[in-house]
């Protein structure tokens, strides 16, 4: 292995040659989760953290479908604390958010969560109490199904994604509002400019124009951040064990604070089969995007006596969490190298339909193509693209922050930008991932492997504009913080409504409905993929039905934690019919 | 300058409009109880856990639609049987998911709903395609209820210990208050004694209304200090990229120490362009103002060369300051910077200030200089 270190960067120059640990479990009727201030160590160095029964992450809590869950949590810590369970259908007094559905744990005191377990699959837990879920309060739960499991497997691995920084969460979130782009050690410079990197002057005289900045895809990043799989930097390699010819299932799961990563293990193609905790029909893919929040179970069989890397790489390709896939303890394989980063582009600033324009097809927009519905008629002829042309150029006197655009959006100094001509990106790979010379994951490949408990056409629809400031980290829906914003976005019982998000900033927002499963309108009818947390990408729209068939107050919110501290939440509140205020 | 002072008076106006900050008090209407049957959600129907009433029969879960997979069957796994790759043995009908997988059927192929969300076509709804089933329907337009006027969780804990969680919530997402400070060191090497300067704020406040607090001085080595300035500000965010910034400003030091009402802005311009600028109005009535820019040329990561300017203009002759009417001083620099940490730069650099017209003529009279180049050094923190 020694030899194999050279090929290492240096953050990933091994500390350890491999540590082989499960993570601790608890299961039963009668769980105790103690929530306390501990240390932690990541590659060797120790630093401060909040862990639950002296782990981070906190112990993975497998319970069983069909039981009726019992949590004990004591709260150890001098200030309020919470779990949310994130991904549970349950009642809302048990969901775990303070002010929200419960008043909090009282430092040193107690709380007892029950409910009934109606549900199988890959799911996580949480802190909804201020930042605490950065520095370790967050864990996995795995809960298996009351019958047979559909997907077949031989082993399981829980892989839990984090970020770490030694800097405290309160710290980081003020270098964010002071200092716009803090953490960015990857911008455009003039010596890039003189090597011929990045954008060309012409582009960066625009882009400098709009105030905007194509390297502003992650606020926090691998400038601060060490990436963790259970817990562990890349440098101790956490290593997960396989015979050779197993099918192996990997429960991956995003516990980061605010990154996106992109998921591979060269030389091994993945075959996704659980999106969100539920299954979906099989799909074979070489990488997939996971926001925050997000959980993927997908099957590998490494057939070879060999070790395999596993590469989370953060979206802005500014770090990596990285763990060993081998038969044996001790092996290690090639770590690739990060790959450069990706700029912004138009689409990403909410042009996307005069990038489709350009690309000469507006009935055939880029990801309807690459479904295979439809063959851009990009070279039916020069009239047809001279006609787009001109709607490009009409499109040009679009402004950036045209509230006319969006008339619910509130005239505010959070409000940077409204995407002029959004759209719908689901069938997206992701910032970065268009040309990685390999099949990537998007929600267009994510079909429900169950037929949907609800196939009734939406009621209604809704408009949520994800609306933000990068220069003042100011973040919202509808341009109002929920600091600012005390009434719920209210739905009756029963009621199938479509959400429309529409992303008027360029960087992209997880976002997360407490108590609810929704479908992703994806074109996958009754079968269309569930979700709790969808991926909503710059500039873009993603679009959801479901069903409000949740009682009770929830909370609805970007899942970067700093976005969603700086305001990019709301309550959402579904009543009985006839319950009216 | 007039210009200037448009924009300055615009702004203002715009400053102290009052913020409308409409807060709706929730009183606590009658609580409904939660419908009966909360307990057996059509989901959970449809998973088999419970049955919803009235339903005579059990939506069977997943044993029927995923049989258990029969042990050696290794050719055939569940997943590959689900996509329609083989037939488990025992799976006498592969039901739905592998090869009833309908061509995703778009109401109306003309407007996909992306276009029709941007307003550029309406989709054809009101014929959706013949066996389109679930979110390929297209939605209604039934009216969205009214926001309700309790919290349900009132129901069930203590009103305020509820009250009092959710106005921490409230405040931690989105309405925390935070400070900065910014102390900016600067030796000048120049013909003649040697200068220093410095230049410091502080600040403290939510996003869009903060107190600041600004502090700048100059001297001479073996001269002493030349003149302080103090403002203290009420800083109101009225853009995305500008704050209006009004209150008083006094200057001590050897000259005349005056006070001023103050009102300006500053704030990112496009092409990046850091500005700021401020009118003063003395306490002897007498106006002056002052603009600044600066730009920041990243050359690497953490090396910068920032150009930065800064225009003094004056409405009359102030002979016991020194300043003349018109443009009164104009300073251009150039300052190399190193960003060992964000918060820790040092640099050095060239800068260069011209004392114009009436102001110039004033110090010659005084047998002073009217054009400085120095050489400077200096270090720039922030916390």
């Amino acid at each position: 292995m020694a030899g194999l270190a050279a090929w290492f960067p240096a953050w990933a120059q091994p500390v350890s040659t491999g540590i082989v640990a499960s993570l601790p479990t608890v299961s039963g009727n009668d769980i105790t989760l103690r929530i306390a201030r501990q240390t932690m160590r990541v590659d060797g160095k120790v630093s401060r953290a909040i862990g639950i029964n002296g782990t981070v992450p906190a112990p993975l809590v497998r319970l069983k479908e069909g039981q009726t869950a019992k949590l004990t949590v004591v709260n150890d810590l001098d200030e309020d604390s919470s779990i949310h369970w994130h991904g549970l259908i349950l009642p809302f007094q048990m969901d775990g958010v303070p002010g929200v559905s419960f008043p909090g744990i009282k430092p040193r005191s107690t709380f007892v969560y029950e409910f009934p377990v109606v549900q199988s699959g890959t799911y996580w837990y949480h802190s909804h109490s201020g930042l605490q879920e950065q520095i370790g309060h967050y864990g996995p739960i795995v809960i298996d199904p009351a019958g047979a499991d559909p997907v077949a497997h031989d082993r399981e691995h829980v892989i839990v994604l984090s970020d770490h920084s030694r800097i405290s969460p309160e710290e980081i979130f003020r270098k964010l509002k002071v200092n716009p782009g803090h953490f960015n050690m990857q911008r455009q410079t003039l010596g890039g400019l003189l090597a011929g990197k990045d954008q060309p002057l012409k582009d960066r005289v625009e882009w400098g124009a709009m105030r905007m900045d194509p390297t502003d895809v992650a606020d926090v990043n691998g400038s601060t951040y060490t990436f963790l799989v259970n817990g562990y930097g890349p440098r101790d390699n956490w290593t997960a064990l396989f015979t050779p010819g197993e099918r192996v299932r990997l429960r991956i799961i995003n516990a980061s604070a605010m990154s996106i990563f992109n998921v591979r293990i060269p030389g091994l193609r993945m075959t996704v089969v659980q999106s969100d905790g539920l299954n979906v029909v099989p799909v074979e893919i070489d990488e997939f995007q996971i926001g925050v929040a997000e959980t993927y179970d997908v099957i590998v069989t490494p057939t070879d006596d060999r070790a395999y890397t596993f590469v989370a790489e953060v979206n802005d390709r500014s770090g990596m969490a990285r763990a060993t896939l081998a038969p044996r303890a001790g092996m290690a394989a090639e770590v690739p190298p990060l790959r450069k980063r990706p700029l912004a582009t138009m689409t990403d600033m909410g042009m996307g339909a005069m990038a489709g324009g350009a690309a000469g097809d507006a009935a055939c927009t880029p990801e309807h193509a690459a479904m295979g519905h439809c063959t851009p008629a990009a070279d039916a002829g020069a009239a047809d693209h001279s006609a787009h042309g001109a709607a490009a150029g009409g499109a040009m006197n679009h402004s950036m922050r045209d509230f006319s655009v969006a008339p619910q959006v509130k005239r505010d100094p959070s409000v940077q930008s409204i995407s002029p001509m959004p759209i719908n990106r689901m069938g997206e790979p992701g910032q970065g991932l268009e040309d990685v010379g390999h099949k990537v994951l998007t929600y267009h490949d994510l079909k429900s492997l169950d037929r949907n408990p609800d196939v009734r056409a939406p009621e209604r629809s809704l408009d949520i504009h994800l609306t933000g400031n990068m220069e003042r980290f100011m973040w919202s829906f509808d341009g109002v913080k929920m600091s600012d914003h005390h009434e719920p976005i209210p739905f009756l019982e029963g009621e199938r409504v479509r959400v429309n998000l529409i992303n008027d900033s360029m960087m992209v927002h997880p976002i997360h409905l407490h108590g609810h499963f929704f479908e992703l309108v994806t074109g996958k009818g009754d079968h269309s993929p569930r979700k709790h947390t969808v991926i909503v990408q710059p500039g873009g729209i993603a679009t959801f039905d479901f069903t409000a068939d949740a009682l009770g107050d929830w909370a609805f919110h970007c899942h970067l934690l700093y976005h969603m501290h700086a305001g990019m939440m709301r309550v959402v509140s579904v009543r009985p019919r006839g319950d009216a205020a | 300058m007039t210009r200037v002072w448009t924009l300055l008076v615009g702004l203002s106006a715009i400053a102290f409009a009052a913020p409308a900050a409409a807060q709706s008090a929730h009183d606590g209407h009658a609580p409904a109880k939660p419908a009966a049957d909360a307990g057996c959600t059509p989901e959970h129907a449809a998973m088999g856990h419970c049955i919803l009433e009235g339903e005579g029969t059990t939506t069977s879960a997943h044993g029927e639609q995923m049989p258990a997979p029969a042990e050696g069957d290794a050719g055939c796994t569940p997943e590959h049987a689900a996509m329609g790759h083989c037939r488990l043995k025992d799976d006498p009908a592969p039901t739905a998911h592998g090869d009833h997988t309908p061509a995703p059927v778009a109401s109306d192929p003309d407007c996909a709903p992306e276009h029709a969300a941007m307003g550029h076509c309406t989709p054809k709804a009101a014929a959706p395609a013949v066996g389109a089933v679930g979110t390929d329907l297209p939605a209604g337009d039934a009216p969205a209820p009214a926001p309700p006027s309790d919290w349900y969780a009132d129901r069930i804990f203590p009103k305020a210990e509820m009250e009092h969680a959710r106005h921490a919530m409230m405040v931690e997402s989105g309405g925390l208050l935070i400070g900065y400070t910014s102390f900016d060191l600067e030796y000048q090497s120049r013909k003649g004694h040697d200068g220093y300067s410095w230049n410091g704020e502080v600040w403290y406040g939510g996003d869009i209304n903060r107190l600041t607090i600004k502090n700048e001085g100059e001297g001479a080595f073996g001269e002493g200090l030349e003149g302080t300035e103090t403002q203290l500000l009420y800083s109101r965010a009225i853009g995305p990229y500008f704050n209006a910034q009004a209150g008083v400003r006094q200057d001590f030091g050897p000259g005349a120490d005056r006070t001023y009402a103050t009102i300006g802005f500053e704030g990112l311009a496009p092409y990046w362009f850091e500005v700021e600028g401020a009118l003063f109005l003395s306490d002897k009535g007498d106006l002056l103002g002052r603009f600044e820019a600066e730009y920041d040329q990243r050359i690497t990561q953490k090396l910068v060369l920032q150009p930065a300017a800064e225009v003094s203009f004056a409405l009359q002759d102030v002979p016991e300051s020194g300043i003349g009417s018109g443009v009164s001083d104009v300073e251009l620099g150039l300052r190399l910077r190193y960003e060992i940490v964000k918060e820790f730069a040092p640099y050095v650099g060239v800068a260069w200030s011209r004392k114009l017209g009436d102001t110039a003529r004033f110090a010659r009279t005084a047998g002073e200089g009217v054009e400085s180049t120095s050489l400077v050094i200096g270090v720039r923190t922030w916390f």
